[in-house]
This record gives C-alpha cells, structure tokens and sequence, in this order.
C-alpha cells in the first residue's frame, strides 16, 4: 500500500529525514515512535506531501507522489488527522465532515449529510452534529476530525501524535476510536507516544532517532527486548 | 460680521442633495474596491513571481500617493494620454475610477492581513481532504478571513466616505462641492460648514454603527478557539 525508499528532507541545512525505507501492507497498523524532533512528525507529513520531499521515492496505492495531480490524487486517498485538530471553526460538525465528500467527490449535499452522519455516530457524536467547533471539547472535536477524514472514504489514514493535545481524561475516547479503526482494517501508520496503544493495536512499531529507522519490529518484542541501545535509552525513559 | 446661523437650516436640502451625491460615490468606490482588493490580495499571496510583482506595485502606487494627485492623474492625465475628448460627465467616470482603485489597494492589503491571520493548520486541513488551492481558499480561508477583516475594512469605508469629499476639487457635485457653491454665493461659510461637517458626522456614524452589527452578527460561530 505504501512503499518509501530512500526518502530526504531537508529544513535548510538541516537534514530531518535521512534515508528512510519502509514497506506498509495494507491492513497494517504501523506505529511510529521516537523523541521530539527525531523526524517522526516529518516523515507522516511527507506521506501526503504536506512536506516537500529532498529526495527519494513515495508510491501509495500504486500513485507515485510526484506530480501535483498526483499529490491531489494521493490526498483524495490519504486522510489525515493532527494534533491540533484543525477542525474550521466556522462550520458545525457535520458541515466539517461533509463538505469535503461534497466539492472534492462531487456527492450530492444529501449524500455528503448521510455519510457524514454516519460517521458522527460512528464515533460517539450523535448528539453534537449541529455543534460548532468550539464548543466542543477536545476529545470530541478530534473525533469529528477523525469522521472528517474518514469521510473522503480513504484507503490510508495518517494520524499526527492525535492525543497529544488532549487532557488525559480524553485521551482514551480517542483512542478507542482508533482501536475501531484498526479492527476495522484500515491501513493506518500513527505517530504517538501512547506505548499502551502501539503495544495493543499496533502490527509494527517503527522507532526514528536522527532522521533513520533505528529499530522495527512486533511492538511487544520491542518493547520487552528491545535490541539497539538508543531504542532501550528512549524506551526506559517513557515506560 | 453677521453670521447668519438660520442659513445652516434653509441650506440643508440642498446640502442634502450632495450628500446624495457623496454616498453614491462612496458606494460605488466601496463595491469596486472589494473587488479589486480581493483580486490584489490574492495577487500579492500568488505563486507567480510576476503577478505578486505586479500586485504589490498597485498596492504601493495607490497607498503611496495622496487621492488628490491619483483624481488628476485620472481626470486630467489619462484623456491626454489617449487624446480623447472629454465626454461632458467624463469628471463622474474619473472620480469614481480613482476613489476605486485607491479604495481597492486598501482592502487589498486588508484582506492580505486578514487571509494570513488564518492558522496555517486550516490550509493544512483542507489540502489533506483533498481539497485545490482555490477550494481551500473559497470554503476555508476566506470565510474566516471575511469575519477578522469586518473592523479594518469598516474603517475603509469611513475614510472612503470622507475622502470622497475630494472630488469637489474636480466639480462633482457631492456634499462638500455643494456646500463651497452655497458659501460663494452666501459669503456665509460658517454656518454652512458646520451644517456640512454634521452631515458627514452623522453619515460616519451611522456607517460605523453598520459595521459593529455586521461583526456581531457575524460573531455566531466565532473563530476563536
């Protein structure tokens, strides 16, 4: 589903990516872990090219991601959720989650209602559809940009440290949604440090330390045994 | 010296005229320059390198100089340009033209602040549904861009409003025109521009009221987070 070869980025002078080689089988749920500022963030973004690429190669769902109708091509089948949400403030939650469906899939506004009320359902949020953003919490607000993404009925879902603004409270909600997701069988590559998660739900956990995959592997052999010392110094510090 | 303050009064319909007159202008310059504003915010936000060049020197030129200058350019410069003979209205075409463009390179840089004050995450969201450029501008960004330039741009327009009063220079027959015509045939100038000031104060005022309704009703789902 996603291949990556050879992947670079560069801020500047400053190489962030170097050199990354990853193959995700569709289905799979791969976890990425690492410091702040090890690249990981980067590497998701670079999946939608909401980052330009230095160099190397990205193909999603046999698309490679070179030219801009490619990009608009990839982004149609890519959904993306950040840590900050990004919901827009002047739409209500279902005007988030089917205005998308409507002028990029060209649905009817019915159609584009009906999926998008499925959706808010699907993730506990019946009772808010008519709601603006900020009257939301964060929890709930995630989840409408979860059923927002997943309106574009994508192939991949991206998910950008999605709990790492929440308060902890709120944290599990969002999760169980994505656990949901996974059962489901979405092809999803998440960035987090939530380990009880990645050791639950995820099929591979990738660990990125100065711009390179340092370790990968089954989330419960990395995280009992973990094999390169930077993975065990990163690993002793958060669990 | 008499001052014949019962002339401010016997003045008023006709002064009432030319504030007519000086809304019909304002309106007009108004609309044409949300117009041209949109389109040279854009321009100066653009990808291409040329047509942000172009852009910012229409913003530079019209906030650069003073309305006065631009109205004679306008009026008397371009028909030598182009060596036409003046229609006999040609002076309402000119001052509509330059309290336009002048109103349009202030909305633009307006409506530039306003776009870039949108969160990057907002553009950031729309593209990664899927959306085009123009999609995300059209759907995301400028709805709420619309919402935190009301203020500035109701400023505009009050300014717009007084400025226009430039146009007696070119004998438009706007409020200010009206009243220099009554003053040289009365000789009695301060009770006719008191009654002209609290003509535009009024007009100012009301506008200015307008605006502050406008922001609150478009408070409803509010930007802030």
């Amino acid at each position: 589903m996603i291949y990556v070869s050879n992947l670079h980025k560069y801020f500047g002078a400053l190489e962030v990516l170097k050199g990354i080689d990853i193959h995700i089988k569709e289905r799979e749920v791969v976890v990425v872990i690492g410091a702040s500022g090890s690249g990981k963030s980067t590497f998701l973004r670079c999946l939608n090219k909401l980052e330009d690429i230095t160099s190397g190669e990205i193909v999603i769902d046999g698309i490679p991601l070179n030219s801009e109708a490619n990009v608009n091509a990839i982004r149609r089948e890519v959904g993306m959720v950040f840590q900050r949400f990004n919901l827009f403030p002047h739409m209500t939650a279902l005007e988030n989650v089917a205005l998308a469906p409507q002028i990029v899939r060209n649905l009817s506004k019915q159609e584009a209602n009906q999926i998008g009320m499925e959706l808010l359902i699907k993730v506990g949020l019946s009772d808010k559809v008519n709601e603006y953003p900020r009257r939301l919490s964060g929890g709930q607000q995630q989840r409408v940009a979860i059923a927002r993404a997943l309106a574009m009925r994508p192939k991949v879902m991206l998910f950008d440290e999605p709990t790492s603004a929440l308060d902890p409270e709120m944290v599990g909600e969002v999760l169980a949604v994505m656990r949901d997701l996974a059962r489901e069988g979405m092809t999803m590559v998440v960035v987090t440090h939530e380990m009880g998660f990645a050791r639950e739900v995820g099929d591979r956990v990738i660990f990125i330390d100065e711009g390179v995959i340092v370790e990968e592997g089954n989330p419960v052999e990395v995280f009992s045994n973990p094999q390169n010392p930077r993975t065990q110094a990163f690993l002793s510090k958060i669990l | 010296m008499n001052i014949n303050w019962g002339l401010a009064l016997d003045s008023f319909p006709y002064l009432m005229q030319g504030a007519k007159i000086t809304l019909q202008f304002t309106i007009v310059s108004v609309l044409f320059g949300m117009v041209l504003g949109l389109i040279f915010a854009l321009g100066k936000l653009a990808q291409n390198k040329l047509i942000r060049y172009i852009s910012s020197a229409y913003v530079d030129f019209f906030r650069g100089t003073p309305l006065l200058v631009q109205i004679f350019l306008i009026y008397f410069g371009v028909p030598q340009l182009f060596s036409f003979t003046l229609p006999d209205n040609y002076q309402y075409i000119a001052g509509a033209i330059a309290l336009s463009l002048n109103c349009g390179a202030y909305t633009a840089e307006i409506f530039r602040s306003g776009i870039q004050s949108i969160d990057y995450g907002q553009t950031e969201a729309a593209r990664s549904l899927g959306m085009s450029h123009f999609q995300a501008m059209r759907y995301i960004i400028l709805p709420q861009a619309f919402k935190v330039v009301v203020p500035p741009l109701g400023n505009e327009f009050i300014a717009m409003l007084k400025d226009s009063s430039l146009l007696a220079i070119i004998a438009i027959e706007e409020l200010m025109y009206t009243g220099k015509i009554i003053t040289g045939r009365t000789f009695q100038p301060m009770p006719i521009y008191l009654m002209v000031a609290l003509i535009y104060l009024v007009m100012t005022m009301a506008l200015s009221m307008l605006v502050n309704y406008t922001e609150k009703r478009l408070g409803k789902s509010d930007i802030r987070k």
